[in-house]
């Protein structure tokens, strides 16, 4: 008996196993943002239906959203005509729909779970391979495609081959400065981008444990990058303590009701998955990637593999993977000149990474010739900085924070890294082109990305405090 | 688009590079359509590989390259990791490939591909290899990808493989239906599961 949590999800949401084929999976949540969703609409539109569950579907736009000025309408024609579609449409086919300048408004994976929408055992999907976010609650939680977007709106349901189930154990103390980013690029430069495809994978083990919800977030945000279908953390009273009292999270007798069933949402001792792997927190140092795929990361004080050590294959997609990034193999970063720090995404724009920030530029200045984009998750996430003070902080530092959105993690609103600039970012992606055309991504946590943005070059966090 | 599958024959377009994202199939700044049409997605498949900074054609890249063309994509391994985007499924379809051949592919695109009606065709590395040599030295190599048999063959060294494919997505694409036709088909049993579900 495999007795995996992922099991026990997935099988209490599956409708019917189609013969010899996928199966039917029913889904409790369908997130859709103005991107990957106009076409799926359109498709409902010709096929003359409505969408079977309008209640368990929420929009709102975040792509392309400004992070200035949100009170002005878009500049770019284009972007205002995607944003102003998904309005038409939520409101056409009966959706909640959080618009811009909405408090609720901001990137669909930081309000999905800061708003109770996102519960332990649900099945939750959205038209972006960043759903896995939403697996830290305890969810199984995935990206899908458009034309997956347009079956789930037409029937709550989605055709999918059940993927394998993968543990992956983080065992003992994360060191100093080490974060839940740090553990994930740590895994992709393990397990490469492909290392997990095919898988869903349960995060565990006392460090995993020992995370926030907020360091969960992050892991699991981050799954989809070695190729893994989604990732999830068994929830517990962490999980719990953070759900209660949010604005879509169950109240009174409901919450007692809820809590009682998501505490038998684990693995069972005698689980048996397809894959298991136990790594050391011990072995992880804060991380940052040289090339330009996340896979191809490295301890910040070690060097760019050398060429020898790539397998033959692999080694045309090496080179020209460096020669994009203007790095050599076998270079150390540390001490590299950096232009941009991008601070924000689905993968680091929560209050955790903006405290993490703020701790390491605070009583300092930021380095001259720096630019530094800190964009907040939400509006949620606004509030709570200015609450804390962080604001204050950083502005004091010489660093002003932005209005909610994806912003520069994808590039397109108007935050585009210029072409051959290097910049520290803590968002997901590094390919070619992804934060502008040209643009050299180097991923690392928001503690590397604060170190880099006063010394203006990459800098190791555990030498500044 | 729906259209029926079933036996193909083709050159091929070589792309021996590993990982292929769907930024670089189709990066983020040509998803701002509402609309879903095929020719304009095409039109900027690998968009800036196949273009200079400037504009230009960039002849060294593949699809530049007169020597080669036709409906089927050979690929390295890992082809349509990392974002959701179909977009890179419909820029794919659009130019007009009706089949990527590789040694792996991301799930997500997979799944996009196969509801494009492109074949997602895996072969082993060793097959994959051997097909890069083949079109290397002989670019009107051709290769049969034959859906009702689920065989790849490549027609230079005669060697043929099976390859998989679900018996319910066999169907679809050699029918031209998709998902949705059978999900709105099966309406009563989602209701009889939220049903039996509150119970």
């Amino acid at each position: 008996m495999a007795n995996t949590l992922f099991d026990k999800i997935w099988d209490q949401h599956v409708v019917q196993h189609v013969e010899d084929g996928p199966e039917q999976l029913y889904i409790d949540r369908l997130y859709c943002h103005e991107v990957t969703s106009p076409q799926a609409f359109a498709g409902l539109r010709a096929r003359g239906i409505k969408c079977f569950r309008p209640e368990k579907i929420f929009c709102m736009p975040d792509h392309n959203t400004p992070t200035h000025d949100q009170d002005k309408p878009i500049e770019d024609p284009v972007s205002k005509t995607q944003v102003d579609t998904l309005a038409k449409n939520a409101e056409e086919f009966g959706l909640n729909h959080f618009g811009m300048l909405n408090p609720k408004n901001g990137i669909i994976h930081v309000v999905g779970p800061e708003r109770g929408l996102s519960l332990p055992g649900m099945t939750i999907v959205c038209g972006d391979s960043h759903t896995s976010t939403h697996g830290a609650m305890g969810a199984v939680a995935f990206g899908i495609g458009t034309s997956e977007v347009e079956m789930v709106m037409a029937s709550q349901c989605i055709l999918q081959q059940k993927p394998k189930s993968m543990r992956i154990n983080i065992e003992g103390e994360l060191g100093k400065d080490v974060t839940a980013k740090d553990i994930a690029l740590y895994l992709m430069s393990k397990l490469t981008t492909s290392g997990a495809t095919g898988y869903f994978v349960e995060y565990a083990g006392s460090a995993v444990r020992n995370l926030s919800m907020e360091g969960r977030l992050t892991l699991c945000n981050l799954s989809i990058e070695m190729g893994a279908r989604g990732g999830f953390i068994a929830p517990d009273e962490t999980t719990f303590e953070y759900i209660k009292g949010r604005e879509y999270a169950p109240k009174g007798e409901e919450w007692d009701k809820a809590v009682e069933y998501w505490k038998t949402l684990k693995s069972g001792d005698d689980a048996v998955f397809d894959k298991e792997l136990t790594f050391k927190a011990e072995d992880i140092e804060p991380m940052v990637t040289y090339g330009t795929n996340p896979g191809m990361g490295m301890g910040i004080t070690q060097e760019i593999p050398s060429l020898d050590s790539i397998p033959e294959a692999g080694k045309a997609s090496f080179l020209k993977s460096l020669d994009y990034m203007g790095f050599k193999p076998g270079q150390k970063l540390l001490g590299t000149p950096v232009d941009y720090i991008f601070l924000g995404a689905c993968t680091n724009g929560r209050i955790e990474d903006f405290r993490a920030f703020a701790s390491i530029v605070k009583g300092k200045k930021k380095a001259e010739g720096v630019t530094a984009w800190l964009v907040p998750g939400s509006w949620m996430v606004l509030d709570q900085i200015k609450e804390e003070g962080i604001d204050k902080v950083l502005e004091e530092a010489g660093f002003e924070i932005r209005q909610p959105g994806c912003s520069a993690c994808l590039a397109m609103n108007d935050d585009k890294i210029p072409a051959g600039k290097l910049a520290v970012s803590t968002s997901n992606r590094n390919f070619e082109g992804r934060q502008g055309p040209g643009a050299r991504t180097v991923l690392a946590s928001p503690l590397v990305a604060a170190a880099a943005a006063v010394t203006g070059v990459i800098t190791d966090p555990r030498t500044l405090n | 688009m729906k259209q029926k599958f079933d036996v193909i024959t083709s050159t091929c377009v070589p792309l021996p590079l590993e990982n292929v994202d769907t930024d670089q199939i189709i990066p983020a700044r040509f998803l701002k359509a509402t609309t879903r049409e095929e020719s304009f997605f095409g039109e900027n498949l690998f968009r800036d590989w196949r273009y200079n900074p400037d504009g230009s054609l960039n002849k060294d890249f593949v699809l530049n390259d007169p020597t080669y063309g036709g409906e089927i994509l050979v690929a390295g391994k890992n082809f349509g990791s990392g974002s959701s985007r179909e977009h890179a499924a419909w820029a794919i379809a659009g130019y007009g490939f009706r089949v990527v051949i590789s040694s792996f592919f991301a799930d997500i695109h997979k799944n996009n591909e196969l509801n494009n009606f492109v074949l997602p065709v895996v072969v082993s590395e060793e097959f994959l290899a051997e097909l890069f040599d083949s079109i290397k030295s002989d670019p009107k190599t051709e290769v049969e990808v034959d859906l009702p048999n689920q065989t790849v063959t490549n027609k230079a060294t005669g060697k043929s493989k099976k390859f998989e494919i679900n018996g319910y997505k066999k169907y679809c694409l050699m029918n031209a239906l998709d998902d949705i036709d059978f999900l709105l088909e099966n309406k009563e049993k989602t209701e009889e599961y939220e049903h039996n579900a509150k119970a």
